[in-house]
């Protein structure tokens, strides 16, 4: 694949080096002379000093054949210009944004970004995931299958202890993938018994997420 | 009408005067409290200390009931971030972008912004100065074929 990363902060370094390895052709866009020259020492020809935001150096750099564009600068509005740019002037067909104010999550996928990556929304998650008395934790986005990946913790008054899956009412379009209980990993199927505590892995569309809640007692 | 004006740098805060004294409800914003001296003293819109891309911010300055919003901040791409913004999730009727960068001028006109770009738009009034108006449409063709 033909990756064009623009912004060769922290992210954009790393990222580089790791696709480089994976053996995809990877061109790194970083517009300070400075930094640039520090990354060029080490990457030689994979980074050239320009701005992602500007058509002429996206078109310098083979925009048109790029199979992915992803930006991942500092700044929320640069990283929306560079994907909006390369997709609906060079009609590239992936694009991914990384996003610093994760509340830019809404406006970025109405503007047409493939995938937003937010690393405060990540970290976030992962707290959650910790609390306890945190019940439901959306984990993941799968866009393109319009999906969620969510974790739901059994709660001691859940009604749907001592029930086997079959019993209990799944909403449509939700796919329980993996219990976790005592540490164990347990692929569930119609007849296994969820307990107190069970860790729930499931896919799930928005729409059913509330349901899915209800169905096991985990409003929290 | 009621107008929020992102950026109160010498074309915002000029632009904001006027509508003020042509008796509108105006609200700018700016990241710098000091911007705000350029605003005439009897100045009685509203002034909002903070980043134009953040809705909050935006929601403070009135955007919700808003009746235009103009994105005049030196950021071609925070503009266009805000205008964006302004007229996808809060469905403002009037946005206009300023944005200096031609191609991308272009590039977000096409997409149904409205934009304005001051590169272009100063050229060719120079051009105009120096060629005469005949002369100078004739340069300003030229150069949009390239």
């Amino acid at each position: 694949m033909y990756i064009i990363i623009g912004g060769g902060g922290d992210i954009g370094y790393y990222l580089t080096k790791t696709l480089l390895n994976q053996g995809h052709e990877v061109l790194l866009l970083e517009k300070d002379a400075t930094r640039y020259q520090a990354l060029s020492e080490e990457l030689g020809e994979a980074v050239v000093r320009g701005d992602a935001c500007e058509a002429r150096v996206m078109e310098d750099a083979g925009v048109k054949r790029a199979d992915v564009v992803i930006a991942v600068t500092g700044e929320d509005d640069d990283n929306l210009v560079i994907c909006q740019m390369a997709k609906r002037r060079f009609n590239v067909n992936r694009t991914i944004a990384r996003l610093n104010n994760p509340k830019h999550e809404k406006i970025f996928q109405k503007l047409g970004i493939d995938i937003t990556v937010s690393p405060t929304k990540a970290i976030l998650s992962l707290i959650e995931a910790e609390i306890p008395t945190t019940r439901f934790v959306p984990l993941m986005k799968l866009r393109r299958a319009g999906l969620d990946f969510v974790e739901l913790r059994i709660p001691a008054e859940s009604p749907t202890i001592g029930k086997t899956l079959r019993e209990i009412n799944l909403p449509r379009n939700s796919n329980l993938a993996l219990i976790v209980r005592n540490n164990q990993p347990i692929i569930p199927n119609a007849d296994t018994v969820i307990e107190e505590d069970d860790e729930i892995f499931a896919l799930v569309s928005p729409e059913g997420e509330d349901a899915i809640r209800k169905a096991f007692g985990a409003l929290g | 009408m009621k107008i929020v004006i992102l950026g109160c740098g010498r074309v915002g805060a000029t632009l904001a005067n006027m509508m003020d004294r042509a008796g509108h409800q105006v609200s700018v914003i700016d990241y710098s409290s000091e911007a705000f001296q350029r605003l005439d003293p009897d100045f009685k819109g509203e002034t909002i200390l903070g980043n134009g891309v953040d809705e909050d911010i935006l929601i403070r300055a009135g955007i919700k009931d808003a009746d235009a919003f103009a994105a005049v901040t030196n950021g071609d791409n925070r503009n266009i971030m805000a205008s964006q913004i302004a007229k996808e999730i809060f469905h403002v009727k009037k946005v206009v972008c300023r944005i200096y960068d031609p191609i991308r001028e272009r590039t977000y006109h096409e997409l149904g912004l409205e934009t304005f770009c001051p590169t272009t738009i100063g050229a060719q009034m120079l051009a105009e100065a120096l060629l005469g108006e005949p002369a100078a449409a004739k340069a300003a063709q030229q150069d949009e074929k390239q």
